[in-house]
């Protein structure tokens, strides 16, 4: 027998039953379509993660005060850590060979006033070199000068000039943050969002002016660019090496590279990716079931048809086949529907939230198709069997329904 | 062309044996035109379904063109349905979904012969039992008499050496059934093997040889030749030389 024979023939019998049809492709549909969205959901929020660190610069150690660590012991002596100084950024910049910038960083929240306009802004305490370092731009103007870390000078994000300045050019007027004055000298380019800081609401000052004004002791973190990603590992012992050195001979700073940052991400997404594919492959296997379901009922109303087929010569495995061919068309037309109205569904969220990140990778669209298809095979198989192993002769004899 | 020896069937209900064929001996030669006739429970539909090699005897010997049917395959026996038997049932049995010439196709489709063939092979069966105007019509936008041809047509596609015929008539108004009868009768006539199964008398006692089952066992096998009756007086066996 013709494989196209036996296609037109399950098609033929499934045209016969159309609402049954519908309704056992929908089910399948939906749970291909769920397990391609929500991959998909999973995998664009994994990559959007990835872009954001990239956007950060990918050769960065993060060097951060403080060490957590768990000790069997209270500490008789105080382990109270060295503050993390911007000497301490100098030195890695002058020591550690690797590295080719530096940016000491303080944050704070402060209010900030310019002429009649207040609003609350985040203060980041900086050095020139934070401009290389997180791929800045300046708009107009420019940013904090090199080597002078105790000017009254500050640049502003994009809103904050905006807000603060409605009508007028910023630059050269006074922004006052708490009790302090700053001349407004650059302003930055609309930048959004990166890892959880608006760069659009910051304004940046000098990091020692930026001590001063919260009355602090100890940077934030310090961020050093090493050249190439190959010398991130050595880069990495050699500043823990020599703040250990310059903090008398204890280990009190952590330092972290982009890469264990990305994998803990990873990590966490890829787990929380696999969990939604999961509950979408519950979904997937009801439909196999409902598959199933519809495929018993059409064996049993069809047992007249059964028994003709065995009486014309159609051998029990040529039975076989009709019925899984019928159950395989009905789960990868599911299949194939469920991948189109994923396409759609994409489409309209992207329509919609031109941000959300919703992107399904290939092997997961490649890998849904396949296991509606196998679904289809799998919960035919005992319908099938039954099928085939009727008695031709009962199955004759029953009378017509 | 068929040699039953001591077939016996026996069926199992709620645990008791139920006799339907005790030790039935029939030969039948090719191109005869039997007719088995009985009251309803006489085992004549058992023994059509045994000839059909669509169920199995419980003892016996059946040689269907020499060869002994007990010795073959689940899959064989499918293709000695497939090439050597067709099939008319009471009911007709026609596929609701298929259209007269899909039905009369279907035994081809499953054979795997070439749409060429098949359709050249649906004119011409069609045409003998007079449907060719009918060709894409449905089961039900068909009288019954026009399905049971439908169903002969279908029965005869595969050209099959034997063709038996469960209560062809049962189901029909009497015009339609004399129609439906001179039809397998000229097939006979060109020499296939027909079986009627009936308990019709008007219908059983066209065939030239007829055998009454009563109980499972086979009461009487005459023979009508041109000339009158003639009467084989062995109630158990009867043989067709």
């Amino acid at each position: 027998m013709r494989l196209s024979d036996l296609l037109r023939f399950a098609g033929g019998a499934l045209h016969g039953h159309r609402l049954r049809t519908v309704l056992s492709v929908l089910g399948v549909a939906i749970g291909v379509a769920s397990v391609i969205l929500l991959t998909g959901l999973g995998e664009g929020a994994r990559r959007y993660v990835t872009g954001e660190f990239a956007s950060l610069g990918a050769n960065l150690l993060i060097v951060i005060p403080g060490k957590t660590e768990t000790k069997g012991m209270a500490p008789l002596i105080n382990t109270a850590p060295h503050d993390l100084t911007r000497q301490d950024a100098e030195a890695i910049l002058e020591r550690v060979r690797s590295v080719q910038r530096v940016a000491p960083v303080v944050i704070g929240t402060a209010r900030a006033n310019a002429a009649e306009r207040t609003r609350e802004i985040t203060v980041v305490g900086t050095t020139r070199d934070l401009l290389e370092i997180r791929h800045l731009k300046v708009a107009r103007g420019r940013f904090l000068p090199r080597d002078v870390p105790e000017a009254a000078l500050c640049v502003l994000g994009a809103r904050v000039a905006r807000e603060l300045f409605p009508d007028q050019n910023p630059l050269g007027q006074l922004v006052r943050v708490g009790e302090w004055r700053f001349r407004v000298i650059g302003l930055m380019a609309p930048r959004g969002t990166s890892i959880g800081l608006d760069l659009d609401e910051i304004v940046a000052i000098p990091v020692d002016t930026a001590l001063r004004v919260f009355n602090r002791t100890s940077l934030f973190r310090i961020l050093a660019e090493v050249r190439s990603r190959s010398d991130l590992d050595g880069a990495e012992r050699a500043v823990l090496a020599l703040l250990r050195e310059r903090h008398s001979g204890r280990e009190d700073v952590t330092v972290m590279t982009q890469d264990s940052v990305l994998a803990t991400f990873n990590q966490i997404l890829g787990a929380l990716t696999a969990a939604l594919v999961g509950i979408a492959a519950i979904s997937l296997g009801v439909a196999g079931l409902g598959i199933m379901n519809v495929m018993l009922v059409s064996v049993s109303e069809r047992t007249r048809e059964i028994g003709l087929l065995k009486a014309i010569g159609v051998t029990p495995s040529q039975v076989t086949a009709v019925f899984l061919v019928e159950a395989a068309i009905l789960s990868s037309a599911g299949g194939c529907v469920g991948l189109l109205a994923s396409v759609g569904v994409e489409r309209l969220f992207l329509r919609l939230y031109p941000d959300f990140p919703i992107q399904p990778p290939g092997w997961a669209i490649a890998s849904a198709l396949a296991v509606s298809f196998s679904v289809g095979l799998i919960f035919g198989i005992l319908p099938a069997r039954n099928a085939a192993r009727l008695d031709a002769v009962q199955a004759l004899m029953r009378r017509k329904t | 062309m068929i040699e039953l020896t001591g077939i016996s069937r026996t069926h199992v209900v709620g645990g008791n044996p139920v006799h339907a064929l005790k030790e039935v001996h029939v030969r039948i030669e090719t191109g005869e035109y039997v007719s088995i006739m009985g009251p309803s429970g006489s085992g004549k539909s058992t023994l059509l379904h045994i000839l059909g090699c669509l169920d199995r005897p419980t003892a016996g010997s059946y040689r269907f063109g020499g060869q002994e049917t007990a010795r073959l395959t689940e899959v064989e026996l499918s293709r000695l349905r497939r090439h050597q038997i067709g099939f008319v049932f009471q009911f007709f049995h026609l596929v609701p979904r298929l259209t007269a010439a899909g039905n009369v196709e279907l035994p081809m489709v499953f054979a795997g012969v070439d749409l060429e063939e098949r359709e050249h092979r649906v004119r011409q069966v069609l045409e003998v039992v007079g449907l060719t105007a009918r060709a894409t019509h449905r089961p039900d936008q068909l009288s019954g008499g026009e399905q049971q041809r439908v169903a002969i047509a279908r029965a005869v596609v595969m050209s099959p050496a034997l063709l038996l015929a469960d209560e062809p008539t049962g189901n029909l108004d009497s015009a339609s059934g004399r129609e439906i009868v001179n039809l397998i009768e000229s097939m006979n006539q060109k020499g296939l093997t027909l079986v009627v199964v009936t308990h019709d008398q008007g219908i059983g006692e066209r065939a030239r040889r007829q055998i009454r089952l009563a109980d499972g066992e086979v009461v009487s096998d005459q023979r009508r030749d041109g000339t009158g009756m003639a009467e084989s007086g062995h109630p158990t066996s009867a043989d067709g030389a």
